[in-house]
């Protein structure tokens, strides 16, 4: 069937008027519900219509061509489809071009991981076009490199951005990678850089991934980059948008699949060679119909009763751990090793004995470094260090809190330092941690509390459990008692744990500056203080903590890492929960008034989510203890 | 009721290093004295008189550093020595010399003792592991020409050859060398050919030692595991399971069947040599003597089976001498 040019032209651009009226009245899904599929039909291979649609497209006005274009990108069941719908649309027409290259890439960040492909898609399929997916991939890497971006926006912005580069990478083709592979490798490496100096795993992971994966695009040959991460479902949804069915078959490798050398059985050099497994079953020997009896039974056996187990003792007295492990002999590794494994159970067992040393075993094992390979040598350490320093709290507090401010220490230590305190702290506060508590030989056992993703389940579930063990407290009688007298353990030792900690955050030394590159043992820091803070309800010292640390909150409200400011935040819960409410009023209300100011800022605009997240917790808590005042007769 | 394991015959003491190796020399007719040299970590090899239990001589020819493999080639006036120094000495020990007269530089880095094996009056062949990670080099001696390299297959993965064994069925057939790994596999490869025949994976852990007897086409191998092995040799030169013994502690590090193929001796990392029946591995004793781990375990070639003796080296510096089912 053939049109008229000239009749065509009017009636196409009233449809395009109307078309696009709708859309931008936000009736996309309607009208687009039945169009798309239509034309998708039409024009597959008549391209008559093909010209027709482009037609239509082309005519919607400016002010209504982005509803339109938003709707026809979502609607469209692949990149091929949108490629007959649309044309050169983008080429042709600037408002097209803008929205399709600049706003739905860089401006939002809502769209699901469909409509970019089907976008990025559509950028490949025509030369024309291909310009524009290399300039839009340039534009990407921009942002991902940036340090501004990577700090100030919201993860799920990141993730985006990161989607969006991966598949464009895996639309290019080696001459365009060629082209621009000094322009990839130096966002690369910029990019890189600045994921890497994020404390949020999550942003550490996003950079890692996507710098293997352009990595693994500009060297075919040649070592590639290979970061250690664990894999969950969002890495590997990730990994999958650079693999596309035509040509591109690279399928990113995974890190940990080189430890697979033992497995493999080595061919037999000759092909009938047969190989059996190792050691499984012994094939069995028909010696007994030899002909040559036994002349083994002429051999008697001697008495082998004292064979055994070969077992390396290890000292059963605290100064002679200290020998072992503070002595610079290299030789007795066996003991050594013998020594670290018993080294915690001897502390528990001989608290007299390990006060009289108590600093000096804090020492050495702050330094302790693994001489041979044990298994789980972190774990043991640690579990050591806390025997001791609830063995003899006070001594060994001092020691621990100054050696965080000093000179020369690690990163590693110094968070050591913040982990060991906040186990001892809850083991002293609360007994039923005591030796019970399995930690499953992650490296970090307390990373748990402190870094949960979902935090605000967390606290939840502990504002719930301090809420039940207020009213049931009356009920439980006799057993309720015996959990009274313990919390008089931390009691006396809470403040010596916290004041040390807060007091020299912002003097740098010339190895440590909290408040400057160190943001990562900041943000421990504070939230090893607010568990601090959380443990110490009903000792005496709780009052003036929480001075301390609303003070502490205030100077570091506004800082720009996040996990800092969540930790803040999660410190307000702490205080909230744990100083008494008379105290809470009679001493702190014009911080606390200001303070709920600050926490409905943080609620409407920090970009963070679990900080907003944090932030309507506190304020629910804090209208909580409003409704307890008033539900009190004064 | 068993009788407790005996003690040593006697201990020879002196050598102030780890003792790495032993080799005795006792073979010759009677004016002569038995002989048993040792190789220690400091560099001496230490040639004891068995008579008087000193030592004779000292031999400083490894530059200090440890001497890993002592053997007498054809009487114990050759001397063939290896040590970490990567060279392979032969010396001149007639009427008092203790001279090396050759010597061949292995390029060898790690702890691979190399295997003579006689083939005809005054040839030698010799294995070694060759400056080439996965390789083991064969030479003719005294010649020292290359007989030849026996390389894995690329992409075999055996790792570092540890442990080799010369030996053929009689003279006048095929030299066999059987060689073991470090992925815990051993190969048996044909000398002349160099190719590979068979292999086999005995051990999960780097194959420690192993030896073979050739007339039952049996052998045995020991790791840093638990487990000693036990394979055997079929018709069509394939290596095959027979058995396995699981050990009471970890780590063997040399494993010796006595000449006459009735016991056989292993040298444990926890400190204690244990005696097995070599028939059917039956466990017959457990010498308890050092109080370090024993580098090395070797049989005495008496002509009179009843002066028959063990020796064990340690790394507390001392050799215990046993004399132990000599009777039979």
């Amino acid at each position: 069937v053939c049109f008229i040019p000239g009749g065509l032209d009017c009636s196409i651009s009233f449809v395009s008027h109307v078309l696009g009226k709708v859309c931008v009245q936000g009736r996309q899904k309607e009208i687009l519900g039945v169009l798309v599929p239509r034309l998708t039909d039409l024009t597959k291979s008549d391209c008559i219509w093909q010209r027709i649609c482009w037609r239509l497209v082309e005519c919607v006005p400016d002010r209504w061509m982005e509803a339109v274009i938003l709707g026809f990108v979502q609607r469209a069941p692949g990149a091929d489809v949108l490629s007959r719908l649309l044309g050169n649309l983008v080429v042709k027409n600037k408002k097209a071009q803008f929205v399709v290259t600049q706003k739905m890439l860089l401006l939002q960040y809502g769209h699901t991981t469909e409509v970019l492909q089907n976008l990025l898609g559509y950028l490949s399929l025509e030369s024309l076009r291909r310009t524009l997916l290399l300039r839009v991939l340039q534009e990407l890497l921009e942002t991902w490199s940036s340090i501004s971006a990577v700090k100030h926006s919201p993860a799920e912005q990141q993730l985006y951005i990161s989607k969006a580069i991966l598949i464009c990478l895996s639309h290019l083709k080696e001459s365009e990678i060629e082209s621009c592979r000094q322009e990839l490798l130096t966002s690369m490496m910029e990019g890189v850089k600045c994921h890497l100096d994020s404390s949020l795993p999550q942003l550490r992971h996003l950079g890692m991934v996507v710098a293997e994966s352009i990595s693994l695009k500009i060297n075919t040959e040649g070592p590639v980059l290979k970061f250690e991460y664990e894999e969950d479902d969002e890495i590997r949804e990730l990994k999958s948008l650079l693999v596309q069915t035509p040509p591109f078959c690279v399928v990113p490798s995974l890190p940990d699949d080189d430890r697979s050398e033992k497995a493999g059985a080595a061919l037999p050099l000759v092909p009938e060679g047969n190989e059996k497994p190792h050691t499984a079953a012994p094939v069995m020997p028909d010696e007994e119909s030899d002909a040559e009896l036994d002349s083994d039974d002429d051999l008697i056996p001697y008495d082998m009763s004292e064979d055994k187990e070969l077992k390396i003792r290890a000292p059963v007295y605290i100064r002679d751990c200290i020998e072992v492990l503070a002595g610079s002999r290299s030789e007795d590794v066996d003991k050594w090793e013998a020594t670290v494994k018993a080294l915690e159970s001897l502390v528990r067992k001989n608290p007299a004995a390990t006060r009289e040393v108590s600093v000096e075993l804090a020492k050495i094992l702050l330094h302790l470094e693994e001489k041979t390979c044990i298994e789980g040598f972190v774990e043991l350490r640690q579990r050591a260090q806390v025997a001791v320093l609830t063995t003899d709290p006070i001594p060994v507090a001092k020691y621990l809190t100054s050696q965080f401010y000093s000179l020369n220490y690690s990163l590693r230590q110094r968070m050591d330092i913040l982990d060991v305190l906040v186990l001892a702290a809850q083991e002293l506060s609360c007994p039923k941690f005591h030796g019970k508590t399995k930690h499953s030989g992650a490296q970090k056992p307390c990373i748990q509390l402190l870094r949960g993703s979902d935090s605000s389940k967390d606290w939840r579930r502990i504002v719930d459990e301090r809420i039940k063990s207020k009213t049931q407290r009356f009920d439980m009688g006799q057993s309720r008692v015996e959990l009274a007298s313990h919390p008089n353990k931390f009691n006396s030792v809470a403040g010596h744990f916290f004041f040390p900690l807060i007091q020299h955050f912002d003097r740098p030394l010339t190895t440590f500056d909290l408040l400057g590159e160190d943001h990562l043992v900041l943000g421990r820091l504070v939230h090893t203080l607010a568990i601090l803070m959380y443990l110490a309800v009903n000792t005496v010292a709780v009052t003036a903590m929480g001075k301390a640390l609303l003070e502490f909150v205030w100077a570091l409200r506004f800082h720009t890492d996040s996990y800092v400011r969540q930790g803040l935040l999660s410190c307000i819960s702490s205080l909230l929960l744990s100083v008494p409410t008379e105290r809470i009023l009679a001493d702190m209300t014009e911080e606390l008034l200001e303070t709920q100011s600050w926490l409905g800022d943080v609620l409407e605009k920090d970009p963070d989510g679990d900080c907003r997240r944090l932030a309507l917790q506190n304020l629910l808590l804090m209208e909580n203890l409003k409704k307890k005042l008033e539900a009190i007769p004064s | 009721m068993a009788l407790p394991p005996p003690d040593p015959q006697f201990v020879l003491r002196g050598t102030s290093a780890a003792v790495h190796t032993l080799h005795f020399s006792c073979g010759g007719p009677e004016p002569d004295i038995p002989l048993l040299f040792s190789g220690s970590e400091n560099g001496f090899i230490h040639v004891w008189n068995l008579k008087t239990h000193r030592v004779d001589t000292a031999l400083d020819g490894h530059g200090r550093k440890s001497v890993c493999y002592v053997e007498t080639m054809g009487g114990k006036d050759r001397l063939l020595s290896q040590g970490r120094d990567q060279r392979i000495c032969l010396w001149d020990l007639a009427e008092g010399r203790t001279s090396v007269t050759d010597s061949v530089f292995t390029e060898h880095v790690g702890f691979c003792r190399c295997s003579l094996l006689k083939v005809a009056q005054g040839r030698w062949l010799m294995a070694m592991a060759a400056r080439s990670l996965e390789e083991v080099q064969i030479l003719e001696l005294p010649s020292k020409t290359s007989v030849c390299t026996l390389k894995p297959e690329v992409g075999a993965k055996l790792g570092m050859p540890m442990c080799l064994k010369l030996w053929q069925l009689n003279c006048g057939s095929q030299p066999m060398l059987l060689a073991g790994y470090e992925d815990g596999s051993v190969v048996l490869w044909n000398v002349s050919m160099g190719k590979a025949l068979s292999q086999l994976i005995c051990h999960q852990e780097p194959v420690m030692s192993l030896d073979f007897d050739s007339e039952k086409a049996k052998g045995i191998s020991g790791s840093s595991e638990k487990v000693l092995s036990i394979w055997s040799l079929n018709e069509q030169q394939n290596l095959q399971v027979y058995k396995t013994h699981e050990l009471i502690n970890a780590g063997i590090s040399d494993i010796t069947i006595r000449p006459d193929k009735k016991i056989l001796a292993t040298a444990g990392w926890d400190h204690r040599i244990r005696i097995f029946g070599w028939k059917k591995l039956k466990p017959l004793a457990v010498l308890d003597y050092h109080t370090a781990t024993i580098h090395c375990v070797s049989f005495s070639d008496h002509g009179n089976p009843r002066e028959r003796l063990l020796a064990a080296g340690s790394k507390d510096q001392r050799i215990s001498v046993w004399s132990i089912y000599a009777q039979t």
